[in-house]
């Protein structure tokens, strides 16, 4: 029998930074101030509700987004030369080595009146608002997180055998086929990791709405930000009912997953 | 087994009477003073200003450990909560009656504080230390519109304009949930300084009217939107208003004509200080003319200290931005202690308005 001893360290801490957190936020959840059992907490927080949806629609058309984007790049990536696929992953990797904040502001400094994309878009004639809105959310989301899109799908595709693609292609696969048939199916793990990647934080950061957004672009992570400082028990509901909602995306999400590979 | 105690006790007696006497020996042991201040609220000795703390412990030979705190409820769960033993604090007004009630302030022993004889006589007594006893007033200010002169053509008169439509998309609001209920309440024509649930609804109901008009709900991004021309007006303090006026001319003040918001910060000892003696001391010290005139220049409020007041340039003396004139203060309002309920209901109120 194998040894279980190396993974002790990491289960403890496990225990005491992941298990006893959450269960102090189920428990906090389902009292009230001086300690009672209660499910008023859930009652209050129904009132994000619509919070909750504008968050994780945000959340979904991001993750889109970053798909749509990452999915072209990490195929021609995986079929470049080693060199090339350093430098690119380099690439990809340098702006995360700088400050969450510093990045945002930077977006903030670029879209606004007479920033410089916002020159841009007057100098074509265009004169909208950029920040300040939905929009100006989900690009500092796609831009925050499609590093975390990009390495598991390319870290799947890189395991693709050139072979493979090559015997489709003899027994007369057209590119459509190629993709369809082959690639497409054995990058599916890849798809699944990086849409959790990017759909869980995304769906509960804060911040990024308080920078980009508008007054109308609240998240439910500013929300929850706020509720803790002097609620503790309202704002554990809220971050456990996030939580159910993100469990049941991966759950489908792994679900889908399965199914496609089976198939 | 007795013995064998007694024997470890005496000597542990012995090593720290020991101890206790070398340490004498190597000269006074060097005493420590814990400020708890907000942040950037104190002169540094950047641009030739007069280094505070640094003046200070040369002149008294002691350490001052200064920390910061961006906010009173952020202040008051350290005192409440930590053991860590604050001697001096800088609370506002309404955060000092509740520290009163709560029986978390020393007296201060005036004797060792002669300076306090420079604070002009109308700022001796105050509504929230009705006794004089526990507080020592470290600045003051109202909250006042910073406009921008390009942006908005005539000089508003009133909070109102921050309903405006014709400035819809451009204008800025306090995030902060007792500054921007304050002024819609007295809009309203409800005194903000004691406020009941009822008040908050109305307060509530009107900043949902606002919001739609808004360009966002602001505190420290109100610097960069202002200075940079990004948005038309924000109520805001006026020592910060005057900050944001010295970096960009486009801007000015405006004081409304229904009053707004007068505040102090005061210097207090909490409970916890080990040193009293010496907290009075650098209460004494900051009262001192050339400190308090280099402190307030710093941080752009306003004195209630007359010898300080009286070394001020002209200008700044006539600036009614930083010196209302009497009849504008007489418009103005406090914020008082406010029960926990009715607290956490006006903070929960202005997260729906957001939401």
């Amino acid at each position: 029998m194998k040894s279980k001893a190396p993974s002790i360290p990491y289960l403890i801490w496990m225990l005491l930074f992941t298990i006893i957190p959450l269960i102090m936020v189920i428990y906090y959840a389902f009292t009230d101030k001086s300690g009672n059992f209660t499910i008023q907490t859930f009652k209050d927080s129904l009132f994000y509700t619509d919070v909750f949806i504008r968050s994780l629609w945000i959340a979904l058309v991001s993750t889109l987004l970053c798909l749509v984007l990452a999915y072209p790049l990490s195929y021609v990536m995986s079929r470049s030369s080693r060199r090339g696929q350093n430098i690119l992953t380099m690439l990809i990797m340098l702006p995360m080595w700088m400050n969450f904040i510093l990045r945002i502001y930077a977006w903030v400094l670029l879209l606004q009146n007479d920033g410089l994309i916002d020159l841009a878009v007057k100098f074509l004639g265009l004169d909208v608002p950029l920040l300040g809105n939905a929009g100006a959310v989900i690009l500092g989301m796609v831009y925050n997180y499609l590093p975390f899109m990009i390495l598991p799908i390319h870290a799947v595709m890189l395991k693709i055998d050139n072979s493979l693609i090559e015997a489709s292609k003899d027994l007369g696969a057209n590119k459509f086929n190629v993709f369809r048939k082959v690639v497409f199916p054995l990058s599916i793990p890849g798809i699944i990791s990086g849409t959790t990647m990017v759909f869980v934080p995304t769906a509960s950061t804060f911040l990024v709405a308080q920078y980009l957004g508008g007054t109308g672009d609240k998240m439910i992570g500013d929300v929850i930000e706020n509720i803790f400082q002097r609620d503790k028990n309202v704002g554990s509901a809220i971050s456990l009912v996030l939580m159910v909602i993100i469990l049941l995306f991966i759950i489908v999400m792994n679900k889908f997953g399965d199914e496609e590979v089976v198939a | 087994m007795k013995k064998f105690i007694s024997v470890l006790m005496s000597a542990l007696i012995v090593g720290t009477s020991v101890f206790m006497l070398s340490g004498c020996g190597n000269g006074e042991k060097q005493q420590e003073l814990n400020v708890f201040n907000w942040g950037e609220y104190i002169s540094n000795g950047e641009d030739g200003t007069i280094d505070t703390i640094r003046e200070f412990e040369n002149r008294y030979n002691v350490k001052v450990n200064y920390t910061n705190y961006e906010s009173n409820e952020e202040m008051y769960n350290l005192i409440k909560e930590s053991n860590s033993s604050y001697d001096v604090i800088v609370p506002s007004d309404y955060m000092i009656s509740k520290l009163i009630k709560e029986d978390m302030l020393e007296k201060i022993n005036f004797d060792n504080v002669p300076n306090f004889a420079n604070i002009m006589e109308k700022y001796k007594k105050t509504d929230f230390d009705p006794t004089g006893e526990y507080s020592v007033p470290y600045d003051w200010g109202v909250v006042a519109l910073v406009y921008n002169k390009t942006m908005v053509k005539e000089k508003p008169k009133s909070f109102s304009v921050l309903w405006d439509k014709q400035y819809s998309g451009n204008i800025l609001m306090f995030n902060n949930s007792r500054d921007a209920m304050a002024i819609a309440m007295r809009l309203k024509g409800i005194n903000p300084t004691e406020i009941t649930k009822k008040d908050i609804d109305v307060a509530s109901a009107y900043l949902k009217e606002q919001k739609p008009l808004l360009k966002k709900y602001v505190m420290d991004q109100v610097f960069t939107e202002m200075e940079g021309d990004q948005a038309a007006m924000a109520p805001y303090y006026a020592g910060d208003v005057a900050v944001m006026m010295s970096n960009n001319e486009n801007l000015d003040y405006m004081l409304p004509e229904e009053g707004s918001n007068w505040f102090m910060d005061s210097m207090c000892i909490p409970k916890t200080t080990q040193n009293k003696e010496l907290a009075e001391k650098f209460i004494n010290f900051m009262l001192e003319p050339e400190i308090g005139k280099a402190n307030i220049e710093y941080l752009g409020y306003s004195t209630p200290n007359q010898k300080v007041y009286d070394l001020l340039d002209e200008d700044v003396k006539n600036n009614e931005l930083n010196y209302p004139k009497e009849e504008y203060l007489k418009k103005c309002y406090t914020f008082s202690d406010l029960p926990q309920d009715v607290y956490d209901y006006m903070q929960e109120e202005f997260l729906k308005v957001q939401a």
